[in-house]
């Protein structure tokens, strides 16, 4: 194992925040105080974590409308991030985006993404600007097994081999776009396949383990900062929760998600694979810190103000 | 001063803001062109088999190299997503679109991506990104390859429109665009590449929300945009011959929208003819129209006038499209019918 156990720990962390920030929010979501949608990304853990501890602040990631995860393992304050999913002044967009669209450039957070495959082709872009200033960033770009049948999706490949940019398309297959399962929609049924169609590596990894998400996306990421071009990743998962959060998933089978929970749990899965480096209580005591840090960001963004009126005028252009 | 052709004086505002700021790079279909070509190899390493597709661009790719001026697939939702992507991280890219009706193909991109950045993101992300493209029916180019669809992207919140009629206004305004914080759809008619006029040497801006009067007049205001300039001065000046004055107000940009600037040449002549390419219905001229009545319905001594194509895909054949076009003879005999009243 190529990690340090400080790195170790730092990946159950991440891990832990996000799990603890979306079962609060399944819980909060039935209060009726988070306006709007909200998509979980519980089950996932693995995928945003074991790609993100590969990158560096300077690096850039596109994501999803199911996003939070993504945005916490970038390195998004949790505190903003809830403040946003309540529609908070104090929030990362200050009210005006929502679940759906947080967003933290600092962080190289490119966005959270409404539209399904809206991100590569943005991500390209980030990509571009690294190959531009030869500064050695890399862009990832998150898409599900749905964005992958998006015409939008298949441009960005073409162009990330033909431009050879340093690009890493994720591709989470947690098997639903929506309540339609991707053996319905996915045509072909392979994902890395077609992405090996547009003349990049493509390799497929277990997405619920932390360690084969991070390897692959180790090699591909050392291969763009190299100039080795772009790199697509498919990461089988699976999703406990809806589509969003007032699916009653007609679609699943009878015990299903319990199922998951006992035999697919990414953090279970950590748990055991680390357990000659690292004790429970160590990761006891990440979870009790973790447990206080997400009651802390929603008490405060419960209290905090939403923005004023006057502010549906501002920041619409940078000058008008 | 010199004299130059509006496509001259684009290439010269390109030029001129790749070499001051190395952050600003050409991303399109054939910008360069030949790539992979079947000619010797010590050709292809040398040519510009086009330079965007009319030839705009042609020369840049010699002067500024492969870095700077990206040839790209026939893919416009990655070439404007790259380029949103890249505007948001640092770059200053300046995507071309060929032909403004392609924005169908990707306008998610901008509708639903580079325009809602800032707002989306509570004012922390800046795209400067210019989107060329060419509008105008003229050329028998049919209904892909004629439309001017200014109407559309300025109804969108997050974008600025740019449509330039003049060499001098083109050669300011690209210049503007391209240092602007925000996206910029920069729209340049196929008819007027070939128009000459004076262009000054070194880099100028003009402001965008600024229109020009390039007719002063008394009894009626023709408010025209882009090709349609050309034809309303024409009008004016005949018509003056008679004793009719007419001021001809170009907006130049669609948004912002110069409000003031319309609406004090209506106010000094009560009478309003709008001439618009985009659309017979939801266009450019019902929002102007719309501004006037709404403002300045005290100072019409007359309903206003809007002169569109009709509510019809742009015809092939060349009596048909001019049929189609809004024509000298009708913006004439509105400005007649205008006086009698």
């Amino acid at each position: 194992m190529s990690l340090t156990k400080p790195e170790l720990l730092q990946a159950y962390r991440k891990m832990y925040e996000i799990r603890a920030f979306e079962e609060r929010l399944h819980l909060e979501n039935t209060g009726g105080d988070i306006p709007g949608f909200i998509h979980l990304y519980t089950g996932e853990e693995a995928i945003a974590v074991g790609v993100c501890e590969n990158l560096t602040p300077q690096d850039y990631i596109g994501s999803t409308h199911r996003g939070h995860g993504h945005c916490i393992a970038k390195g998004c304050d949790i505190r903003g991030m809830m403040a946003e999913i309540f529609g908070k002044e104090t929030g990362l967009c200050r009210g005006k985006g929502g679940s759906m669209h947080i967003a933290d450039l600092e962080q190289g957070m490119l966005g959270a993404n409404a539209i399904v495959g809206g991100a590569p082709p943005l991500v390209i872009g980030a990509s571009l600007t690294a190959k531009t200033l030869g500064n050695k960033g890399v862009g990832v770009s998150f898409t599900g097994d749905g964005g992958s049948n998006q015409g939008l999706v298949f441009e960005a490949m073409n162009m990330a081999v033909v431009l050879q940019l340093p690009t890493i398309f994720i591709f989470e297959n947690n098997g639903f776009g929506e309540a339609t399962g991707h053996d319905y929609a996915v045509g072909g049924r392979n994902i890395t396949r077609r992405a090996e169609g547009f003349g990049m590596p493509a390799v497929r990894v277990d997405g619920v383990d932390f360690f084969a998400v991070y390897e692959a996306v180790k090699e591909a990421v050392q291969r763009a900062r190299e100039g080795g071009g772009p790199t697509a990743i498919e990461a089988m998962a699976y999703r406990w929760h809806g589509h969003f959060e007032g699916d009653p998933m007609l679609y699943r089978a009878e015990g299903e998600v319990e199922r998951l929970r006992a035999e697919k749990d990414p953090l279970k899965i950590f748990r055991s694979k680390t357990r000659k480096q690292l004790s429970d209580a160590e990761l006891d005591a990440i979870e009790t810190e973790v447990n206080a840090l997400v009651d802390e960001a929603v008490s405060k963004a419960k209290a905090d103000p939403y923005p004023p009126a006057e502010n549906v005028l501002t920041d619409v252009y940078a000058s008008y | 001063m010199a004299i130059k052709t509006y496509r001259e004086a684009v290439k010269e505002a390109l030029a001129q803001e790749m070499e001051r700021d190395e952050r600003v790079v050409l991303i399109g279909e054939d910008v360069r062109g030949g790539q992979a070509g079947t000619a010797s190899p010590e050709k292809l390493a040398t040519i510009e088999a086009f330079g965007g597709v009319l030839g705009v661009t042609k020369g840049l790719w010699t002067q500024f190299g492969s870095s700077r001026v990206i040839d790209t697939p026939i893919t416009e939702s990655a070439i404007v997503g790259m380029a949103a992507g890249a505007a948001m991280t640092g770059l200053r890219p300046v995507a071309e679109l060929m032909f403004m009706d392609f924005f169908g193909v990707c306008y998610d991109m901008i509708y639903n991506q580079a325009a809602k950045f800032r707002y989306m993101f509570g004012g922390k992300a800046k795209t400067p990104l210019v989107m060329r493209g060419m509008i105008g029916a003229g050329f028998s180019a049919a209904a892909q390859h004629s439309q001017s669809p200014y109407n559309i992207f300025g109804s969108t919140p997050g974008v600025k429109v740019v449509v330039p009629s003049s060499p001098y206004d083109v050669k300011g305004l690209l210049i503007q665009s391209i240092r602007d914080e925000d996206p910029v759809i920069f729209c340049e008619h196929k008819a007027l590449y070939e128009l000459k006029g004076e262009v000054p040497e070194h880099a100028y801006t003009i402001p965008l929300g600024v229109a020009n009067y390039t007719r002063e007049g008394t009894d009626v205001t023709i408010i025209a945009l882009s090709a349609m300039v050309h034809k309303a001065n024409a009008v004016a000046d005949k018509l003056l011959k008679e004793g009719i004055s007419v001021e001809v107000v170009d907006p130049r940009t669609v948004s912002p929208l110069d409000e003031e600037g319309i609406l004090e040449s209506v106010a000094s002549t009560g009478r309003v003819v709008i001439v618009d390419e985009s659309s017979a219905r939801f266009g450019f001229a019902h929002d102007v129209a719309a501004l006037i009545a709404s403002q300045a319905f005290h100072h019409l001594k007359a309903p206003i006038v809007l002169i569109t194509p009709p509510h019809t895909p742009v015809p092939f054949s060349p009596p048909l499209e001019q049929a189609w076009i809004p024509s000298v003879e009708r913006i004439e005999a509105a400005v007649r019918k205008l006086m009698e009243a």
